[in-house]
This record gives structure tokens, C-alpha cells and sequence, in this order.
């Protein structure tokens, strides 16, 4: 009988429907995995106690997973999505910057380092523009500003803020929209398929109450979501695009610990947990 | 269809909630009388706690 330890670690802090699904599809696989509640790690610095392991990494906090993924890897492990894929798609700018440096299309955004220069920055990039926190999800605290005395009102808010990081101010201009954005899952370098994201709230997010519809994934589509999660480095990605006026596609983000509950619940055919679980598998045989 | 283990309370509400064969420790429930977001601690014999509060850089 086998007693070496797993190679395959599910990092996880919370077990959500994705997790749970991920979990599952491993154990129909047949394959051997340990869950590792990321609140008990630490690493410690110089071993390579995780030499040879590949370990999923689904914690939800941002900064939790990136230095988790940094020490993982530090101690040999192999981290999926790495730790360098998770720093860049945790962070918009640094996306944002990514996309632009691959030659994708991305709405027009700057960056200011005070809320002051915010205003200017917002004059650059035009009314109606978007302010968002440079980390974050779920579409806390975006917020749409439509003119200056609006966005003064906003950056004052953003200045009274206690984190020196909130302080740097991301704004992007507002793409017109109807009221939907599209998600393609992307594992291994494959668009698994496309959902179109709609919803009351003009922050289309699922975690905000947005519908998840099928959405037919076209030829660009998988075009742009495969090179955007390849610009920031990710093997699993949630990539979000959006259609401006004239129906072009341009990229939002790209989510490196992707939620898809909306997504297997809208196409039901498309099993996301599944090709993530062969993916694992394929890179701890590797 | 999934069995009960057994029954566990709330820690918020006392409701007794009934837990699944396949549940696992870190899995976040809600208790449906009081929607508190629930984490499971441990699975035989099932013990809850209340989650833990959404934090900033929580997301995707």
C-alpha cells in the first residue's frame, strides 16, 4: 500500500461549491489529494518540505494567497496558478499593464498616486469613468463617477481611507454597456466556453447577484481570453471581457482563483471542476 | 441523495441544523433559520462556527 504523502494539495481556507466540486472531481479520478486549511500554513524558509508537490491554490483572501504561493514555491512546491500569476491578476493595474504589453485590448486606465492626481487622471481618461481599489473583488467599493464634483466627492472618501495602498487611485473609463459582461473559464491554455454575466446592478458580478447565461464562444473570444490569461501567467482563469458600442471585445480582468458556480450552473455540460482536476493531475505526472 | 450525518446548533441562533454525508471541515453552510454564514469544524460528530467575516481582499 501507498503511505507517501499526496502529491496534490488543495490550499483552501474556505470550502465553497468550487472547492467541494474540485475535491470531488479528484476523488472520482482516483486521485490521492490533501486539503490544506491555508489559516495552519507556514513555511519555513530553505527546506523544500514541498519538493515535488503541486498544490491548487483556492485560498480567497488575495494577499493570503499570493505569500502562500510564495512560500509554497520557495519550498519547492509547485503552485497552481503560480505566485507570480496570482501577484499580477490580484492587482488591476498590474493587469491592466500586462494586457497593454501583450497588444490586448483593455478599456483606457490610469493610475494616480495621490486621490488629487486622481482628478487629473480622471480628466485624461474622460466622464463617465470607474474608480476601483487596485485589489479586490466582487465589485466592492467600484464605484462609477459621471463628473469632477462627483469624483472629488468620491477621492475624498478614498483619501480618508487607512491603507497607504488605497491612497493609489486606479480609474478606467466606463465602456458602454447594456447590462452584461462575459466570463470564459480558461484551464491549460483551452476556453472551456462563455457565459454571458447580467445583472441589476451595473457591477456585474455573480457575487452581486448577476445571472449567468450561456454565451457562444466564438473564435475571438477564446482568442482574447486564452492570450489574457496567458499575459498575466495563469493556467486557470476566470477572464472578464466586455462588448463596447461598436461590438468590439476588450478585456476587463482576469480572475486567478476563478468562482464558478454561475458558470457550470448556466452551460451544465461544461465541467470546469473536472479539466482543473486533470490539469493537477497532468502537472504532478509531469 | 445525500444521508444526515446528524444534527448540529447554530452558534448563532441555536436552530439545529442537519448536516450532509458529504459535507468537509472549511465548508461554509448557512443555517436556514437565521442565514448566518456557518463553518464546519469538524464533521463527525458535526460541529459548527460562525464564519469567518469577508475581508477586503477577498475574491476571485
Amino acid at each position: 500500500m501507498d503511505t507517501s504523502p499526496p502529491d496534490l494539495v488543495v490550499l483552501a481556507s474556505r470550502v465553497r461549491y468550487e472547492e467541494k466540486r474540485i475535491m470531488a472531481a479528484l476523488d472520482r479520478r482516483g486521485s490521492r489529494f490533501t486539503h490544506l486549511d491555508s489559516r495552519s500554513l507556514s513555511v519555513t524558509a530553505a527546506t523544500d518540505r514541498y519538493a515535488g508537490r503541486v498544490v491548487l491554490n483556492r485560498e480567497v483572501g488575495h494577499y493570503r494567497a499570493w505569500y502562500a504561493a510564495e512560500a509554497l514555491e520557495a519550498a519547492g512546491a509547485r503552485v497552481v496558478n503560480t505566485a507570480a500569476a496570482t501577484h499580477l491578476s490580484g492587482d488591476k493595474w498590474l493587469t491592466s499593464a500586462a494586457l497593454l504589453r501583450h497588444g490586448l485590448p483593455t478599456p483606457r486606465t490610469a493610475l494616480a498616486m495621490t486621490p488629487e492626481a486622481g482628478l487629473k487622471a480622471l480628466a485624461e481618461v474622460g466622464y463617465p469613468a470607474v474608480i476601483k481599489p487596485l485589489v479586490g473583488s466582487w465589485g466592492r467599493l467600484v464605484t462609477r463617477v459621471t463628473d469632477e464634483a462627483m469624483a472629488g466627492a468620491v477621492l475624498e472618501h478614498v483619501a480618508a481611507l487607512p491603507s497607504p495602498q488605497s491612497h493609489i487611485v486606479y480609474v478606467q473609463e466606463l465602456v458602454p454597456k447594456a447590462d452584461r459582461d462575459i466570463r470564459v473559464a480558461v484551464v491549460g491554455g483551452r476556453a472551456l466556453g462563455a457565459t454571458w454575466r447580467r445583472g441589476e446592478d451595473w457591477r456585474t458580478n455573480v457575487a452581486r447577484g448577476a445571472v449567468s447565461e450561456p454565451c457562444h464562444l466564438g473564435p475571438e473570444l477564446v482568442r482574447l481570453a486564452v492570450a489574457a490569461a496567458a499575459a498575466v501567467g495563469a493556467d486557470i482563469a476566470g477572464v472578464d471581457l466586455i462588448e463596447d458600442g461598436d461590438g468590439r471585445l476588450t478585456v476587463l480582468e482576469v480572475n486567478d482563483r476563478v468562482e464558478f458556480r454561475g458558470f457550470e450552473s448556466a452551460h451544465g455540460d461544461i465541467d470546469v471542476a473536472g479539466a482543473i482536476a486533470d490539469l493537477l493531475i497532468t502537472k504532478a505526472e509531469a | 441523495m445525500q444521508n444526515v450525518i446528524s444534527g448540529a446548533e447554530c452558534p448563532e441562533c441555536m436552530a439545529e441544523i442537519y448536516v450532509g454525508d458529504d459535507a468537509l471541515v472549511s465548508e461554509i453552510i448557512e443555517c436556514t433559520d437565521c442565514r448566518s454564514d456557518l463553518e464546519i469544524t469538524s464533521v463527525r460528530p458535526p460541529v459548527l462556527s460562525t464564519a469567518p467575516e469577508v475581508e477586503e481582499d477577498w475574491g476571485e
